[in-house]
């Protein structure tokens, strides 16, 4: 174990990308990403990884060689935000559809029109269904423990999907704070050497990348995929329990705060949950029955698991840091209704959205969304189901 | 290694790494140059493939006709896929993770390569991967049914600028991304025809002999887009040289060599004449296309023998 450092989110990222010792790191600029990639490619002009970097000239071609790179048989990473993820959507699709274990941080930030630098969670909300596996983080430091984390999960030899490792851009991206390391060569044998899977470099047995499937295959693929994505949560837990054995921390699917006895309780994800469980100990103080559920792992979601740890409560809110707009609610709070509906006993559930475009998530907004959930819960009539919050008139 | 000679009799004996059995039209052009371009190479090769007639006919459920390793990811990024794939090779080269000599090559029909892939196909080239990236210009979107491209010769009917009252076809000259490829100052940049297979051969093991992105445009004759016969490509090809249509050039460290001099130049018409695409241009009111799109190979033709005779060297 090293010692306590003060670090950036970015930092953190760009320091667990060295410690795994990527081969390839092919990205483009965007705030609030880009100094992970100034931070790495300053490594490796000065010796301190072998990485070769592809400093493409688009998200677009950054992820088409990323593809390229893992598809000849290595071990690759790069990094992304807000417009430039939504550049590379139809290249994700094919990266997790050619089962290329490609790891991604992405600093969440909001899409334009308007332009907008500031963090919500529509970027990476919009390719939730690319086919990725999406682990959201709280801290510099989680985002550090679950981008080393996302090379073991992609690389597994029964998974071999792409990781999506979210944090919230400026937030957690651009903040200083404490981090601790995983030494060097715990962190090299934890996440260990490459394994090659159908190495397109392997000239002894040339292979096909890239065919074309018609209707007669192409469902076949899509279920295997499904599949594959079903097998990621029992190998999350495993990755985590070794990584627990170097760093000390402890990682599930989600994370339950004050959860078991709650009568009330709020989902949220990233760093607004930080500030959620303060507020929470602040209603705990005062005797009310208040938790928290955050969510790690969000694609492939742990439907069952997250239901399991919900329907005990009253009244549940759903904090949205990004919209499906028309009528609809939130995309987590729509997942978390999906996990609830096979429930007989479930909450009564409110959604809120909130800190879009960079606004503010304040103490007060946490506080007066317990206050409705304490009234529902006494039986009040829900007043609306899906309200922005923090938000003027 | 000893490379094969360029002659018949000894090609023939090659393994060949493109297989038959593909579900190409009868007749296409791009099969005989990707035939003749994998034929050249004496290394082995990785293949990347952009979206288009090629690819969806030839790696389709479970079969494929590619000997060599083949990737397609999209239509506009086969550059950034291969050159994502020649960085992984340089970094476990350099890491000591992998041995011997791989080269690299990108295939790209005109409208992946001129319009939606022209971008991740400059920054490629601009980064200097070691790859050469083909170009096969049939002209047009082939594989969506024969919509214009920006490579589609000026006067053509195709299904997006179709000929009609108000209409005499393809009213813009088409994009000269030789000249565009060029103008990187990469170390080679060729044009070739299926015709002159000789030359077309010797360009292909030029370009894989010189570290660093190379570029060759090859005119690969459609049947079904240019509305001919069946068993034109090879004569139509070779009238797009002899007319000075599609010169065969290469462009050295920036010194031009026209490698095939026509001995007489033939009139446009030689080569539009036998399309079904350029029929309504020999009708009575469009002359005027026809004498336009003279001048324009003319000039083209003018500039290219003038470059030649007058070489700047940008690299080397
Ligand atoms: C992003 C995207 N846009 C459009 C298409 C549809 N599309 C597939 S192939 C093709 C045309 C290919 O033309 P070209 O590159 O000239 O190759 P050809 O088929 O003529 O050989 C088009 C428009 C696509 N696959 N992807
Ligand atoms: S449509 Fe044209 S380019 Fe496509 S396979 Fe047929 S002949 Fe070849
Ligand atoms: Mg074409």
């Amino acid at each position: 174990m090293t010692k306590m450092v003060a670090a950036t989110g970015n930092e953190a990222i760009a320091n667990a990308m060295r410690l795994a010792k990527v081969d390839v790191c092919s990205a483009y600029p965007i705030t609030p990403a880009t100094e992970i990639m100034q931070r790495f490619t300053s490594f490796a002009a000065n010796g301190k990884v072998q990485t070769e970097v592809l400093l493409a000239e688009s998200e677009h071609s950054a992820m088409s060689g990323c593809i390229g790179a893992s598809a000849a048989g290595g071990r690759v990473a790069t990094a992304t935000s807000s417009q430039g993820l939504a550049l590379m959507w139809e290249m994700l699709l094919v990266a997790s559809g050619q089962r290329l274990p490609i790891v991604m941080a992405v600093c969440n930030r909001a899409l334009a029109a308007p332009t907008n630098i500031g963090c919500d969670h529509s970027d990476s909300m919009g390719t939730r269904d690319c086919g990725w596996i999406q682990l959201y983080s709280e801290t510099g430091q989680e985002a550090f423990d679950n981008m080393l984390m996302a090379f073991r999960i992609a690389e597994n030899m029964d998974i071999r999907m792409p990781v999506m490792v979210c944090q919230d851009g400026f937030i957690t991206s651009h903040s200083i704070a404490n981090v601790q390391w995983v030494e060097e060569n715990a962190a090299a044998t934890f996440v260990g050497d490459y394994r090659q899977s159908n190495p397109l470099l392997d000239l002894k047995r040339p292979v096909s990348y890239g065919q074309l499937a018609l209707s007669d295959l192409y469902m076949e693929y899509r279920k295997a995929h499904d599949h594959t994505m079903s097998l990621v949560p029992q190998v999350v837990r495993e990755v985590a329990a070794e990584f627990k054995e170097i760093s000390g921390r402890s990682y599930d699917l989600f994370e339950s705060y004050r959860l078991d006895d709650a009568e009330i309780g709020i989902v949220v994800m990233s760093s607004a949950a930080g500030t959620t469980k303060d507020i929470i100990d602040r209603y705990r103080d005062k005797g009310i029955k208040a938790g928290l559920l955050k969510p790690r792992l969000y694609r492939p979601f742990p439907y069952e698991d997250v239901a399991q740890a919900l329907k005990h409560l009253k009244a549940l809110a759903v904090l949205d840091r990004a919209d499906s707009f028309g009528a609809s609610f939130g995309p987590l709070f729509l997942d978390i209704a999906g996990a609830l509906s096979a429930c007989n006993e479930r909450p009564i559930m409110i959604n809120k959205i909130f800190g879009l475009g960079g606004r503010d998530y304040m103490p007060e907004q946490g506080e007066h969304v317990l206050d409705e959930l304490i009234q529902i819960a006494k039986g009040a009539p829900v007043k609306a189901a899906k309200e922005y919050i923090g938000v003027r008139g | 290694m000893m490379a094969t000679p360029l002659n018949l009799k000894e090609l023939s004996k090659q393994e060949e790494l493109f297989a038959p059995g593909h579900r190409m039209c009868a007749g296409c052009g791009a099969p005989i140059v990707v035939k003749m371009v994998m034929m050249a190479a004496q290394h082995p090769v990785v293949v990347a493939n952009a979206t288009g007639c090629l690819e969806v006919s030839t790696c389709i459920a479970e079969n494929t006709s590619w000997k060599a390793p083949w990737i397609h990811t999209a239509f506009e990024n086969a550059a950034a896929t291969l050159a994502g794939a020649e960085t992984m090779y340089r970094s476990l080269r350099k890491q000591g993770k992998l041995e011997g000599d791989i080269k690299f090559i990108a295939f790209g029909g005109d409208g992946g390569t001129a319009d939606i892939g022209l971008q991740s196909l400059s920054g490629a080239m601009e980064r200097g991967h070691d790859m050469t990236y083909i170009c096969y210009d049939n002209g047009a979107y082939m594989n969506t049914g024969i919509q214009r491209s920006s490579a589609t010769p000026f006067g053509a009917d195709t299904t997006t600028c179709p000929v009609g009252s108000q209409n005499p076809g393809k009213l813009q000259h088409r994009k000269d991304l030789t000249r565009i490829m060029a103008a990187h100052g990469i170390p080679y940049v060729a044009q070739a025809s299926p015709s002159h297979w000789q030359d077309l051969m010797t360009k292909v093991r030029k370009a894989l002999d010189i570290k660093g992105p190379k570029f060759i445009n090859i005119i690969a004759p459609c049947n079904r887009g240019w509305r001919t016969e069946m068993d034109d490509a090879i004569k139509l090809s070779r009238l797009a040289v002899e007319t000075c249509y599609w010169p065969l050039f290469e462009i050295e460290n920036g010194v031009t060599r026209i490698t095939t001099m026509p001995r007489e130049k033939k009139p446009l018409t030689d080569f539009m004449k036998p399309q079904g695409r350029f029929k309504h241009l020999f009708q009575p009111g469009n002359e005027w296309m026809l004498a336009a799109a003279q001048e324009h190979v003319d000039a083209c033709w003018e500039r290219l023998q003038k470059e030649q005779a007058s070489p700047i060297r940008h690299r080397g």
